[in-house]
């Protein structure tokens, strides 16, 4: 998660769901966790019932974790910042927060840079006429001879990151915080005043967010905000603290560890952009260094990692002399290929085929009416799924819910049927990390087949073509490394195998004296990772998942000898089985626990002790002065995000690109403020943006607890469920508009329309926003015009297409429609 | 026990018999009800899906019409279902109450004292009432018998239908589909004397968080039930969609049983005088047998969890 890893190392949720019953406090927000997890959800009943805890929904709507919330409060979507931000001021102006944590764990000491600065919205170095981006040059630390950070303990130096951080929220008060968000004062002060309870050494909140923080155009930052409300509270590395990214896919996890990302190489290896020609340089910008005397700067072990990766992928082939075949590996022309620029270079007519694998592409993206168009330019369309989706059929005309001309369309469309996850062993990463092995329960039907058998299929075709008839750029080609049984059906155990990592040869121990892993041998851990070609691992953070010990992953022994719902003979979780990450701030700089309560991990004299395995060198003592944020080269967690974040190193407000308001409150004067500066917003897609004048009402979209995306649809007891296509409107509006529960009402944004049944509610009220009323609508997005549901409109024709400006995750979360009675 | 879930042997009522059940077997069998803690209820349907693929049922795939209750009402298809109500309270804020919906499994069962048709509705000793639609004639008393509204006669077969309380599953010591299913414990089973105290202390913790008015529905006016629900608002069940204040058994269906039904019911079973004479004098329904020493039933309740 872009926000997470900016702020404390790594992307990943921090704590595990059964820890969630730890908590003292639950903040629901960015997320609707008992309607899209019901089944973690369970954790957050026990906090209740077992820990006396709290529950607080933060959300557009009265949702079913409203339901069972102790307290909720609506919010205008899109605002998220501001009210966190607001909290930020309200925590440090009334000193709620961890003292000892703040200044041991964090960068509130770290001095910054003298030409860094913010001013009416735009902080320093932004290109007003280039391409909506930063010379983040400004956005770092001072150093001192050596290249260490230069620190003020006493906080009081006027450009130290506490005193930054300070002047930044300092804006942000309750009154800017009622007036942006739409929630009454007292019930953002009565928020807030359960959150700053937390600041006590023996309580703690858990944040648990989903996609209503990640799929907005301020997304990250939103995700950095809470993750920095934590940080003052001394909430992270704890029992029952943490920030949950709540994932929405059971394996999405998976798929960023093992590198999905276009940017990403397994195991978060940044892939190198085309001006990083040289190996050594390529290494030497990711091989991070300590910037603080004594910090572990995990990171500086990259070379370990690439290398073993080349030598998984590149086997023999890989050598010194050729860099591990840095040549061979791509280089990034642009930041990220994420979808939406491929969609837009897929309209342009840049792109000839298109493997749509895992995803529905029709459905999931935004402006469908762009999506049909990218894809009528394609020459092909291959579609790799279970289920016969949306997106084989986008050129058929399915009367008003697709209403294409077939005839225009030339596109190939080939089906390859996949097996689903139930038809096929393997690993699946869950949001908490853990790789829980499952095993095939009903053979595939009819022809389907595994998807890496498929690609195993394209691969070996397309080396024979390039055999039998040649090609530019044979070598990886030629040397990609395939030593599965079955050539044609690589299965799960061999590649999870190759996941966790082999010696290629005799390892020697530290001392040299005996031989850790014999030649051959499956690795126990990633420590024993070599950047000299000695051991091969296809995705570091994985390695320890499948040892000479045998398959960690199907392990299920729930025991929990300190009764803290730590599990550790349970599956597997990475890093090294951790289940809590950064769980060394579970206690105090000089190693003992901060409550009895929230005892986790100890200093016990000679070693890191207790529930969890240490996310920390595990002999390294108190004294020596390690901070808990191990990936992190200063050894804390980031208040200044440096340059790591798109749009600046303090998390700033910004209005979703379609708002109800056509300016920044904030920055009311600055045009250029209003929305994310740093959003990359194609000229086209910008002229699709309507204004309030025309679609007045700001929309959210979101799932349903009866339904999982666009899948279950096709299966009838969901179907039944949830059987037709709603859209939620609040009763206010629904009477100005003289619309009963029932009615079909036609939503329209600037890009098209959609028809769906009302569900008039009182769990959607008027806002007041800036003085003025502002409705809000809710849109599911489920439903289509393919499975066993009643045929509907897909809710992407209405979405605009704009990014995060870190993740390009769409902005599925905030736009502009109208509603009218249809 | 699937199709053929009649449990003969522990029948204490049976619907328009005057025959006694057998019943040489020695106690042993406790009460138990299912407890639905509508505070811990996320409204997530699981248990409605569980239903059906426990009980092999597929409704119509319906309309949405304005609301999350989905299908719209109980069928014969539709043994269970999710009541959602909007609920704004005295202090002027939104309450979204959820309600699982099914039969209450009364321990005074109006429907199988309206129903005409011999054992066509029966009692177990552990308290479920259970519908043997072999002997069901599809009259509807048992829905007028009612006062929960719940059974509901098929267009298919002309049989009514409702929740067994998974009598099936409950009789080879499983608990039933949706208690599995439910994913936040809003949805327990064992005994009654088990549930009951469950949900005496869950009031209490409501009560602590500021549920003044917290408690168990057990309603005595049906004899109390065998599916029991923990309210935040006990004072006003009838906000969680109608749940009845004070149910009873309509006096229409006491008219019906007095007068009519032994005419009927010797009419369609063909019963012997004898027997009916049985029934006159000694009404429908049996006592199960009691062991007279609680600590013993305590003791051998324990040894049955190990």
């Amino acid at each position: 998660m872009a926000g997470l890893a900016p702020t404390y190392g790594r992307g990943a949720m921090t704590n595990a769901w059964t820890d969630i019953r730890n908590a003292n406090l639950i903040l629901s927000m960015g997320g609707n966790s008992a309607e899209a997890h019901p089944v973690g959800f369970r954790w957050v009943v026990e906090a209740k019932e077992k820990n006396n805890a709290k529950l607080i929904s933060i959300d557009p709507r009265f949702t079913r974790t409203g339901a069972v919330a102790d307290y909720h409060a609506s919010i205008r979507t899109g605002t998220d910042i501001v009210f966190l931000g607001g909290l930020i001021n309200f925590l440090l102006t009334t000193d709620q927060i961890n003292h000892e944590y703040v200044k041991a764990y964090t960068d509130v000491a770290i001095i910054v840079k003298e030409d860094f600065d913010f001013h009416d919205g735009l902080f320093s170095g932004y290109k007003q006429d280039d391409v909506r981006t930063y010379d983040k040059s400004s956005w770092s630390y001072e150093f001192d001879e050596s290249g260490m950070v230069k620190e003020d303990p006493t906080l009081q130096h006027p450009r130290c990151v506490y005193q930054l951080m300070r002047k930044h929220y300092s804006r942000y008060t309750i009154e800017m915080v009622e007036s942006v968000c739409g929630m009454p004062r007292d019930q953002v002060q009565k928020v807030w005043d359960m959150i700053a309870e937390t600041a006590a050494e023996d309580k703690t909140m858990t944040i648990l967010y989903a996609l209503g923080w990640t799929q907005h155009s301020v997304g990250a930052q939103m995700i950095r905000t809470g993750a920095m409300v934590q940080l003052l509270l001394g909430n992270i590395g704890q029992l029952g603290g943490g920030v949950n990214a709540l994932r929405g896919h059971s394996n999405i996890q998976g798929l960023t560890d093992l590198g999905l990302l276009s940017n990403l190489f397994p195991g978060y290896i940044r892939m190198p952009s085309h001006e990083e020609q040289s190996f050594d340089k390529y290494i030497e910008a990711r091989a991070k260094q300590p910037l603080r005397p004594e910090q572990v700067s995990y990171w500086k072990y990259f070379k370990r990692f690439h290398v073993s990766l080349m030598k998984a992928w590149f086997g023999d082939a890989a050598t010194a002399e050729n860099d591990w075949c840095y040549d061979w590996i791509p280089k990034l022309t642009e930041p990220l290929y994420d979808v939406l620029h491929t969609i837009e270079r897929m309209k342009n007519g840049e792109m000839t085929g298109y493997l749509a694998q895992g995803f529905n592409f029709l459905a999931s993206f935004p402006n469908k009416h762009k999506s049909i168009e990218a894809l009528s330019k394609l020459k092909y369309l291959v579609v790799m799924d279970p289920l016969d989706i949306e997106t084989t059929e986008f050129w058929k005309n399915h009367g008003e819910f697709n209403d294409v001309d077939s005839s225009k369309i030339q596109t190939e469309v080939f089906r390859l049927p996949t097996t689903c996850f139930a038809e096929e062993n393997g690993s699946i990463v869950n949001s908490c990390r853990w790789l829980q092995w499952h095993w095939r329960a009903a053979p595939p039907p009819g022809e389907s087949r595994p998807d890496v058998a498929i690609m195993a299929g394209i691969f070996h075709r397309l080396q024979g073509m390039y055999r039998d008839e040649g090609g530019v750029f044979p070598d990886p080609i030629f040397n990609l490394t395939w030593p599965y049984s079955n050539p044609e059906d690589p299965n799960p155990e061999e590649l999870a195998q190759e996941y966790n990592g082999r010696a290629l040869a005799d390892l020697p121990s530290a001392d040299g004296k005996t031989i850790t892993h014999k030649k051959g041998d499956l690795l126990d851990d990633f420590g024993y990772l070599t950047d000299d070609g000695r051991t091969a691992c296809g995705c570091w953070i994985f390695s320890g998942c499948w040892t000479r010990g045998g398959n960690m992953m199907d392990r299920r022994d729930n025991s929990d000898p300190y009764n803290v719902g730590i599990t550790l003979g349970w599956a597997w979780a990475w890093p090294l089985n951790r289940r809590i990450l950064y769980n060394r701030a579970s206690a105090r700089p000089d190693g003992t626990s901060w409550a009895p309560e929230k005892r986790l991990i100890w200093w016990n004299g000679e070693r890191w002790a207790g529930a969890d395995i240490p996310d920390f060198p595990w002999t390294s003592p108190p004294s020596a002065g390690a901070g808990p944020f191990i990936l992190n080269q200063e050894g804390v967690a980031h208040f200044f995000g440096g340059s790591m974040m798109a749009e600046g190193p303090f998390p700033e407000h910004y209005e979703p690109f379609e708002s109800p308001l056509d300016y920044n409150p904030l920055h009311p004067n600055n045009p250029a403020a209003r929305n994310n500066p740093a959003a990359r917003v194609f000229v086209n897609d910008r002229a699709q943006f309507g204004t309030s004048k025309e679609f007045p009402y700001a929309a959210t979209t979101y799932r349903i607890t009866e339904h999982f995306h666009f899948w279950t649809t096709h299966a009838r007891l969901n179907a039944i469920m949830q059987p037709e296509k709603f859209v939620e409107i609040g009763e206010d509006l629904a009477n100005e508009l003289g619309i009963k529960a029932g009615d079909t009402v036609k939503v329209t944004s600037k890009r098209g329309f959609i028809r769906a049944i009302a569900v008039v509610t009182k769990r959607i009220h008027k806002l007041q926003v800036e003085g003025r009323t502002v409705h809000q609508i809710g849109i599911p997005i489920h439903w289509g015009f393919k499975g066993v549901a009643r045929k509907g409109f897909l809710t992407n024709t209405l979405t605009p297409v704009v990014g995060d400006a870190n993740t390009q995750t769409p902005e599925f979360k905030s736009f502009l429609v109208n509603v009218e009675k249809a | 026990m699937r199709g053929d879930q009649i449990n003969l042997q522990n029948i204490v009522a049976r619907s328009a018999t005057t025959e006694p059940s057998p019943h040489v077997r020695e106690g042993g069998v406790e009460k138990v009800a299912k407890l639905i803690d509508v505070s811990r209820c996320i409204g997530c349907k699981a248990c409605q899906v569980a239903c059906s693929e426990w009980n092999d049922l597929r409704d119509e795939i319906g309309h949405c019409d304005g609301s999350y209750n989905n299908p719209a009402d109980l069928s014969p298809e539709t043994f269970q279902l999710m009541r959602f109500n909007e609920y704004v309270n005295e202090d002027g804020n939104l309450e979204w109450l959820i309600r699982k919906d099914n039969c209450m499994h009364c321990a005074e069962p109006g429907c199988l004292k309206a129903c005409p048709a011999p054992g066509a509705i029966v009692q177990y000793a552990n308290g479920i009432v259970d519908f043997n639609s072999e002997h069901c004639i599809g009259c509807g008393y048992c829905v007028s018998g009612c006062p929960f509204n719940i059974p509901r006669i098929s267009k298919k077969d002309q049989k009514a239908y409702k929740c067994t309380l998974c009598s099936d599953r409950v009789y080879h010591g499983l608990e039933p589909a949706c208690a599995k299913s439910c994913p936040t414990g809003a949805i327990m089973f064992g005994t009654k004397e088990d549930m009951t105290e469950h949900a005496l202390m869950r009031v209490g913790q409501l009560n602590d968080r500021g549920y003044a008015n917290a408690g168990l529905y057990d309603p005595p006016g049906v004899g109390g039930t065998h599916v029991m629900y923990v309210l935040q608002h006990a004072d006003k069940p009838e906000i969680y969609s109608n749940l009845p204040r004070d149910p009873q058994i309509s006096p229409l269906v006491d008219l019906w049983k007095g007068i009519t039904k032994p005419i009927m019911s010797a009419m369609i079973g063909l019963t012997a005088l004898a027997g009916f004479a049985h029934y006159v004098m000694k009404g429908p329904k049996e006592e199960p047998e009691e062991t007279p020493d609680e600590d013993i039933r305590r003791e051998a309740r324990k040894e049955d969890r190990l």
